[in-house]
């Protein structure tokens, strides 16, 4: 807002008169006007506001485009973005009708819930007695399950998120992959019949699909070789475009696998893998401490060094002290003094913390109950930052089943379970807990597991209107994540809508990987 | 701007006080208001489904336009306030009705709700402390941060800071929202009071250390830096504030002098792999790593040593070790790489230790194409049997996988490895020679 101010408070120095005309997209903040006031500037300029918020980057996802989410919530506390959200859910259901089935899990799902419902109220009329067509809408917090956020993707869409970055739905392939020396921005949609195929898929099954994909491809092609005239023009006129299509996003895709394994090879993928899943079942955790170390010491990069800590802090309940020490001095080391900011704001989400004695539930509510009538404290930042999520990660991967128990290999080629997602070694949690609740329409039975994630749940079923929903309609579930959620969530849903004949639609406040999650808490830009 | 000074137009126009009574309550016009203000705020739900909602009147009450809003509530609003019917122009901007049915009169609820829709709100008649705070709550209450900050921001203007800290204290919502609003204005004054006045020593320290971060030149960074050690920040954190100032000062000598040794052009290590980038700023890692490419024979005594960095800093051996194997492997310097490793023993023998293990010195040194003897006496250090022989094979140290698996008596893969051996060579010979030794006791 201030650059803004800036270029107006030029213009009128240098005398020019000129219209301006600021709009706000999704909302416009009170805090703006304040700046606009406070510059001078209020009067010239004219606002408007472009609600839009819901864009969709594919069938079933719908983003919000919000990336600034993240950090404004669970790092800084900041709610300004709730009403947004509340506003979006309410579009849908003005849209689609009202939803019968609401279930939640998370303090800014409970927030914006409660938001929502205000809105409905208010603007009531508009969706009574319609028929609904979506059954169930689920909403959790990013924080309800950072371990799936954090973990390096398998499927293919999600490693090329991780490789390439996708945004907005395109990503640019550049000259490696290309083969040229162009780049190509790609959209990547289920328009796209040959990613449609093989985005969901693990990796190592992709290549060997592409391959024979060509193989076909260039049997179709061999085919003109004992055409007639007649046949060869009908050939041009109807299969040839299909195929010379085709024939372009197979060669992006099959030069795209082969960018990301030479990438892999080159950073020792396995060995990372392998310790990424030591670390969520738990075994070898002073070997992966030292894996961290050396990635640390030989300045691999700092976004995923820092991405291992987290892993390591939030599976094992906050670092052992002198580790968060030595692994903390390594990383300002390697990577810059001035991280100091960062790990003190991983630290206040929750993200990258150190085990304090006696840290157990009860001994935080007690601290936080003090935090409110005693000021003298001092240990208030403490408490504060203990007010960030306790992870009892393990507790809750036991009750939930998440580490698969495999006798023999796992097969990848035809996943049995959502595991397949990150090779069979480990059920992401968000998608689990999903998967539970749909099953007993409700949080019964699980309340252990919501205990130890030390949040609230909501579920909320209006009989009237499930009464009014078709049964169709009741397949299809809209999942609202807080916070960003990862293509290997949205693959592993994927695969539970085949398995238990449910279709799953997708709200994301942004679509988000590891990269950009540790990018949002650093203070430095890299 | 049109819209405003229609807006004001209209306000005055539109304005409730008419009559003036001391008391209020039992008056028709009061009643009047009342209805008035009942009519208005449904009029809201009406009117935000409108896009035109400019209006623009003339003194006189003249309509100006042509257009004629129909709605039976506008004419009873338009008859209380004596303005004729609302006329409407387009115009660059078409604000939703920001002005538009400006009372004051709203309780803490209505308010909220007006700040909701990003209305304009006038939030002056909440003097009373206990009016504000009411004010705060209901924002609170209802979770939108864009409204929490609108409170903050008039509390702000209209508290004094002690009164506004004393009560955001217990009220950790507004609490969080008012020191993200100071973070993002900058107002870095208020927002190091507010931690003082918490108590929030750390924050206030890395609150302050942050500003660092804007300061470019580097002279006036590392002066800025000094202010920051006596901080209270954590112990820990304090040593790495003060290494963080140690190391700027350091690089600011470094940088000075190496510019000045590069520009005479007399160093031989300078003109041979000219500097790419500045020191200043980098991490104490590549520090390390840079002082160990050009100043790697200097004593102790001088700033840009690596032994002096290391003493400094505190840098443990295994970094110590593998920044510097990288920078001498870099510069194919293998004799210092050999020094790094070679230690006397007390029988005065040397001998070859790491604390790194051998396998990452194969793989630097690999990876800055050390030649194969080089390469194939640190496979042959490497001490897992396993690990050895794949490296071995991977970098293509026939030697060592030849001995190894004659060590192992491992016939079988000495068999295999003989056919990736180029045909003719020492290498196939020497296979051929073990192969067919009667002295080992092949296993398999």
């Amino acid at each position: 807002m201030r650059y803004v101010a800036s270029l107006v408070n030029a213009d009128k120095l240098a005398g020019r008169t000129r219209k301006y005309k600021v709009i706000f997209s999704p909302q416009k903040f009170h805090a703006c006007e304040m700046v606009l006031e406070e510059e001078g500037v209020y009067g010239d300029v004219s606002c408007d506001e472009w609600a839009f918020s819901l864009l969709p980057l594919d069938v079933d996802l719908l983003s919000m485009e919000l990336p600034e989410f993240f950090r404004d919530y669970f790092l800084e506390g900041d709610q300004r973005w709730i009403n947004t959200v509340a506003q979006a859910l309410h579009l849908l259901s003005t849209l689609y009708g009202p939803f019968p089935n609401c279930y939640g899990i998370g303090r800014c799902t409970k927030m914006s819930y409660e938001l929502w419902r205000k809105l409905e109220e208010e603007e009531d009329g508009e969706t009574k007695g319609r028929r609904p067509e979506i059954g169930h809408v689920f909403l959790l917090d990013r924080d309800v399950d950072f371990v799936t956020a954090l973990c390096s993707q398998v499927v293919y869409e999600g490693l090329v998120d991780d490789t390439f970055r996708i945004k907005c739905g395109s990503v640019d392939f550049g000259p490696e992959v290309t083969s040229s020396d162009r780049s190509l921005k790609v959209l990547l949609n289920a328009e796209d019949k040959v990613f449609n195929e093989i985005r969901n898929e693990h990796f190592s099954n992709v290549f060997g699909f592409l391959s024979q994909k060509a193989r076909n491809l260039q049997a179709q092609y061999d085919r003109r070789r004992g055409m007639d005239i007649k046949q060869m023009k009908n050939f041009v006129s109807q299969e040839l475009k299909g195929l010379k299509q085709e024939h372009r996003l197979l060669s992006v895709h099959i030069g795209a696998c082969e960018s990301i394994m030479k990438k892999k090879t080159k950073q020792d993928f396995q060995e990372l893998i392998k310790t990424e899943h030591a670390l969520l079942e738990g075994f070898s955790i002073r070997e992966s401490t030292s894996y961290i170390e050396e990635h640390i010491d030989r300045q691999v990069s700092p976004l995923e060094s820092l991405r291992l800590m987290c892993l390591l802090s939030i599976t094992e309940n906050g670092l052992i002290p002198k580790d968060y020490r030595s692994l903390k001095t390594q990383y300002l080391q390697s990577y810059g003094p001035e991280h100091l900011l960062t790990f003190s704001n991983l630290r206040r989400a929750g993200l990258l913390t150190e085990q304090a004695p006696g840290d157990t539930l009860t001994a935080v509510e007690s601290k936080v109950s003090k935090l409110v009538t005693d000021k003298a404290a001092g240990k208030i930042t403490d408490a504060f930052s203990s007010l960030a999520k306790r992870s009892n990660f393990r507790a809750i991967s036991k009750k939930l089943n998440l580490i698969p128990r495999v006798d023999g290999e796992y097969d990848l080629k035809v996943p049995r379970d959502m595991a397949y997602v990150f090779s069979g070694a480990y059920v992401p949690l968000s998608c689990r807990l999903i998967e539970q609740v749909l099953e007993r329409r409700s949080w019964q039975g699980l309340d252990e597991v919501v205990r130890l994630l030390n949040c609230s749940e909501l579920a909320f079923t209006d009989m009237t209107k499930e009464d009014k929903a078709s049964s169709e309609s009741l397949r299809l579930i809209l999942v609202v994540f807080l916070g960003g959620c990862t293509f290997s969530e949205i693959s592993a849903l994927r695969f539970l809508g085949r398995e238990k004949g449910y279709r799953f639609i997708f709200l994301t406040t942004a679509v988000t990987n590891s990269a950009r999650l540790m990018e949002a808490m650093s203070e430095v830009k890299a | 701007m049109n819209r405003t000074k229609g807006d004001e137009e209209e306000y005055w126009n539109s304005s409730k006080f008419k009559a003036f009574t001391f008391d209020d309550e039992d008056d028709e016009l009061s009643q009047l208001k009342e209805s008035k203000r009942a009519v208005n705020s449904l009029r809201d739900f009406v009117d935000d489904e409108d896009d035109d909602d400019l209006e623009r009147v003339s003194w006189s009450g003249e309509p100006v336009g042509s257009k004629t809003r129909p709605g039976s509530f506008q004419s009873l609003s338009d008859a209380l306030s004596d303005v004729p019917a609302k006329s409407y122009a387009p115009e660059l901007g078409r604000p939703k009705g920001e002005y538009r049915d400006y009372s004051n009169d709203w309780s803490p609820s209505d308010t909220v709700w007006r700040l909701r829709k990003g209305k304009v709100c006038s939030l002056e008649r909440f003097r009373s402390l206990q009016d504000k705070l009411r004010l705060l709550e209901e924002a609170v209450s209802v979770h939108d941060g864009n409204v929490i900050t609108a409170v903050l921001i008039f509390l702000k203007r209209t508290l004094s800071k002690e009164t506004l800290f004393r009560e955001l204290e217990v009220r950790q919502v507004a609490l969080r929202h008012l020191i993200h609003f100071l973070k993002e204005i900058g107002d870095q004054k208020l927002l190091l009071d507010l931690f003082r006045f918490l108590d929030r020593t750390e924050e206030l320290a890395l609150s302050h250390y942050r500003e660092h971060l804007n300061i470019q030149d580097p002279e006036k960074r590392k002066e800025f830096l000094k202010t920051c050690i006596g901080l209270p920040f954590s112990a820990e954190d304090s040593a790495h504030i003060q290494d963080h100032y140690t190391l700027l000062e350091r690089q600011i000598i470094i940088e000075a002098n190496d510019r000045h040794l590069e520009s005479a052009g007399q160093t031989e290590i300078f003109r041979k792999h000219p500097r790419k980038a500045s020191i200043l700023n980098m991490p104490l890692v590549t520090t390390l790593f840079y002082s160990c490419f050009y100043h790697y024979t200097e004593a102790e005594g001088t700033f840009s040593s690596p032994v002096n960095l290391k003493k400094t800093f505190k840098i443990p051996d295994k970094q110590y070790v593998l920044t510097a194997l990288a920078a001498r492997a870099k510069l194919r310097a293998w004799h210092d790489v050999d020094a790094l490793f070679t230690t006397k023993n007390w029988l005065g023998y040397t001998k070859k230790r790491a604390p790194i293990g051998f396998h990452r010195v194969v793989e630097i040194l690999h990876k800055n194409s050390a030649p194969v003897q080089i390469l194939q006496e640190y496979v042959n250090l490497v001490e897992d049997v396993d690990t050895k022989l794949n490296l071995a094979t991977k970098f293509k140290c026939h030697d060592v996988v030849i001995d190894t698996c004659r060590d192992l008596k491992d016939r079988q893969q000495l068999l295999a490895y003989r056919s990736k051996v180029d045909k003719g060579s020492a290498e196939e010979e020497k296979i051929d020679a073990i192969l067919n030794s009667s002295q080992i006791r092949w296993k398999n």
